[in-house]
């Protein structure tokens, strides 16, 4: 078994348990370290712009990564989306969130590593979290070009390979040959990819779990009684 | 009707001293930690002022509190869509700077400095960076006993529709403190902005807390706070603020800040209240009409029907009783004298202000001010302090609750007075404000000597009465910093969950039989 085999086949399955186990521990015993960690109270200028480029672009390229990997490739081709369609979307989409993430981003990581406030107030995984997520960003970005290149020749080869190797893994059926024929460069940004994963439950990051949807649902006022009910 | 029991505060303006005493006792108690050192649960700012933090009641700056919109009620910086919407940053959070960088100074360094010519000094330094400070720009209470230029004082919401240059001349100048805490409001705005419902109002006492496990720091209700009374904990990126001394509260002591008040200014007590009023008294159309609306959803706890309503919602006997000797109760609703913080925020405070008189003995002496019947007490509308500013402060600009309070408690002075000084009563004064004398000394009693007893009326909060498991909350009487609710509470828990609930005969056992020895 060599490197790719282990990085692709095993390695996957060892950062999904962390994510999901590591998560579900945190949440059941530190309550209390479960929050976004904002520090807009320290440091106010530019976060509204940056903050928002960086969520807006991230989590669209987190919905766009799903759309693209895990729905299954018949639905696509259900919806009249040809494989190519498809992969021009991908780059055009990947292109706009990926640089909106990429200014905010920096924006963010600027302050944090040169705002003396901020940085004063960061911990390690703070400015560590972030960094790996913009150097993730950055190789993420520097597929587009590959990519562009694969769709002028009218070849969604490495799209789909990616995408059957993704679903062979949620699937149980880990096949990391379909990466044979896949660029390095698709290869380093899905390891640093999947290791944003395997560091989630032990950064800020988890306050994504409880995005506050059900707050769009509630009554305005909340009363506790000491009672149970 | 549905009856709940408020736990609320009146603070007594006219006797308010401004030694920030109530400030120091609640910090040492309460923030005497990193990350909130900036934070004052409790503070004392000197008025007119832009306060603590900058300008905090000007709410097109901050959008705090509540507004109408279409005739609806709704949060002023916009409901829940809005707030989802602006989660990722939300434009009406306060920077630190708009409190104060918090500093401490380096006093070593003028023991450990070498030989020189110049004195050593200890400068400043942050508290947040450790690093050197050039210069302390702001600071809590900065403005202190009115230091600083007019204009910058000037800035006060409290001034907006006044004439307020005439107020620069030395002789015109006017003063009073105003001290803060949480509001523990009966529509709070803090609760309704928290995306995560980790702020929440005790059903009990009204108290309203952060939870601090439950709290994710989406910062909404730090702007969404008309008081700017819900702090962010920027070591620990959460939501904190005044807990109303709830330890102290359940076990029928008054909060710390009361007990501490050298001035005997604060009351605390029990106020029964009709919760199926709140929005239509939120809601009311004019803004100057929202005093008389909150007035209204007080009930009288010796009315029959009252009782009986209340103990079918659950207040126990002791509360009922507590309600009835409340000083709350005497000073907002029997004499009315007793007035909320910014009623048109529209969050229904609880904590309310009896408004200052102004001494200006020197002026009466030399005959300068137009005075009651007994030629010693001066009017209401000629004192120092601008009925109107008061008014801003407390009734949405209507004066004429103000005058009326200012003249019964200057019809008490007038009226005790003529008894210790003239020896004959003179009721002519209580007549005029519609005092009756029982009244007039019942105010006295709680106004001017104040006693310990008077002033708190706190029934405990009979946990063990209420509660099914009583001995599951033991030992969470006290305040915890977090993972409170640890190992098996979440339906969902990877671990075991608790065993079942405490085992305990719920029939009192018996009292031992006498003996003979």
């Amino acid at each position: 078994m060599n490197l790719s085999k282990i990085v692709f086949s095993i390695y996957p399955y060892i950062v999904l348990t962390v994510f999901i186990v590591g998560s579900w521990i945190r949440y059941d015993n530190e309550q209390y370290t479960w929050k976004t960690d904002s520090s807009m109270l320290l440091s106010k200028s530019n976060m509204v712009f940056a903050s928002n480029f960086f969520h807006i672009g991230i989590l669209s390229i987190f919905g766009g990564h799903f759309a693209g990997l895990v729905l299954p490739h018949a639905l696509w081709l259900a919806f009249g989306v040809s494989d190519i369609q498809h992969q021009w979307l991908a780059i055009s989409a990947g292109s706009v969130f990926g640089l909106m993430c990429l200014i905010g981003g920096s924006v963010l990581w600027l302050r944090r590593m040169f705002n003396p406030r901020i940085r004063a107030a960061s911990r390690y995984m703070d400015i560590f979290i972030l960094s790996w997520l913009m150097v993730t960003l950055l190789l993420g970005l520097s597929t587009i070009p590959v990519s562009v290149g694969h769709a002028n020749h009218a070849d969604p080869g490495a799209m789909l390979a990616l995408s059957g190797w993704v679903q062979s893994i949620l699937t149980l059926n880990p096949k990391p040959e379909l990466l044979d024929n896949v660029d390095t460069v698709f290869k380093v940004h899905m390891v640093f990819g999947m290791t944003v994963f395997l560091l989630f439950p032990f950064s800020r990051l988890v306050h994504i779990w409880t995005a506050p949807f059900n707050y769009l649902g509630r009554s305005y006022q909340v009363v506790r009684a000491k009672r149970r009910a | 009707m549905k009856i709940r029991a408020q736990f609320a505060l009146v603070f007594n303006l006219d006797k308010c001293i401004g030694c920030h005493t109530c400030s120091v006792t609640c910090k040492n108690v309460w923030t005497n930690r990193k990350g909130v050192e900036y934070v004052w649960f409790n503070n004392v700012e000197s008025k007119p002022g832009i306060g603590y933090p900058k300008e905090w009641e000007n709410q097109e700056k901050w959008q705090g509190g509540w507004t109408k919109i279409n005739g609806k009620l709704e949060l002023k910086a916009g409901g829940r869509l809005k707030k989802i919407i602006q989660i990722f940053a939300n434009p009406n959070m306060p920077q630190i700077d708009d409190y104060y960088e918090p500093f401490t100074y380096d006093h070593a360094r003028l023991q450990n400095a070498p030989l020189s010519e110049a004195a050593p000094t200890a400068r400043p330094i942050s508290l947040i960076t450790g690093e050197k400070m050039d210069k302390i720009t702001w600071g809590p209470n900065w403005e202190d006993d009115l230091a600083g230029e007019f204009h910058k004082r000037a800035k006060d919401q409290n001034f907006s529709n006044m004439e307020k240059e005439m107020y620069k001349e030395f002789q015109n100048t006017f003063h009073l403190y105003l001290p803060r805490i949480c509001n523990h409001c009966i529509n709070p705005a803090c609760v309704a902005s928290c995306p995560s419902g980790a702020m929440y109002k005790r059903e009990e006492d009204g108290i309203v807390l952060a939870d601090q496990d439950r709290c994710r720091g989406w910062r909404m209700c730090i702007s969404g706070c008309p008081y700017k009374k819900v702090f962010f904990n920027w070591e620990s990126s959460k939501a904190e603020k005044c807990i109303g001394c709830y330890p102290r509260v359940e076990s029928g002591l008054p909060t710390i800040c009361s007990e501490s008040c050298v001035g005997r200014i604060r009351y605390n007590g029990i106020i029964l209240y009709d919760a199926d009023k709140v929005l239509d008294a939120a809601s009311t159309e004019n803004d100057q009409d929202l005093y008389k609306a909150h007035l209204d959803m007080f009930v009288d706890p010796f009315d029959p029907k009252v009782i009986a309503q209340a103990k079918a919602d659950g207040i126990p006997q002791s509360w009922i009783e507590a309600a009835q000797k409340s000083p709350i109760y005497k000073m907002a609703v029997d004499w009315k004298i007793a007035f909320p913080l910014h009623p048109e925020f529209r969050t229904l405070p609880m904590v309310w202000y009896v408004p200052p008189l102004s001494p200006v003995q020197s002026q009466i002496d030399q005959k300068k001010l137009p005075t009651e019947s007994d030629g010693c007490i001066p009017k209401a509308e000629a004192m120092r302090l601008p009925v109107k500013y008061l008014a801003n402060l407390m009734t949405a600009g209507k004066e004429e609750y103000i005058v009326s309070a200012l003249n019964r408690l200057i019809a008490m002075r007038s009226y005790m007075r003529s008894i210790h000084v003239e020896g004959t009563p003179d009721t002519r004064p209580l007549v005029a404000a519609g005092l009756t004398e029982a009244q007039a000394k019942d105010m006295y009693r709680y106004l001017a000597i104040a006693n310990y007893e008077d002033r708190f009326v706190i029934p405990t909060s009979q946990q063990e009465m209420q509660i099914e498991d009583y001995h599951g909350f033991q030992g969470q009487n006290g305040f915890t910093f977090g993972n409170d609710s640890s190992a098996g509470i979440s339906a969902n828990s990877l671990f075991p969950e608790r065993r079942k609930e405490t085992i305990e005969p719920r029939e009192l056992a018996p009292f031992a039989a006498p003996r003979d020895y």
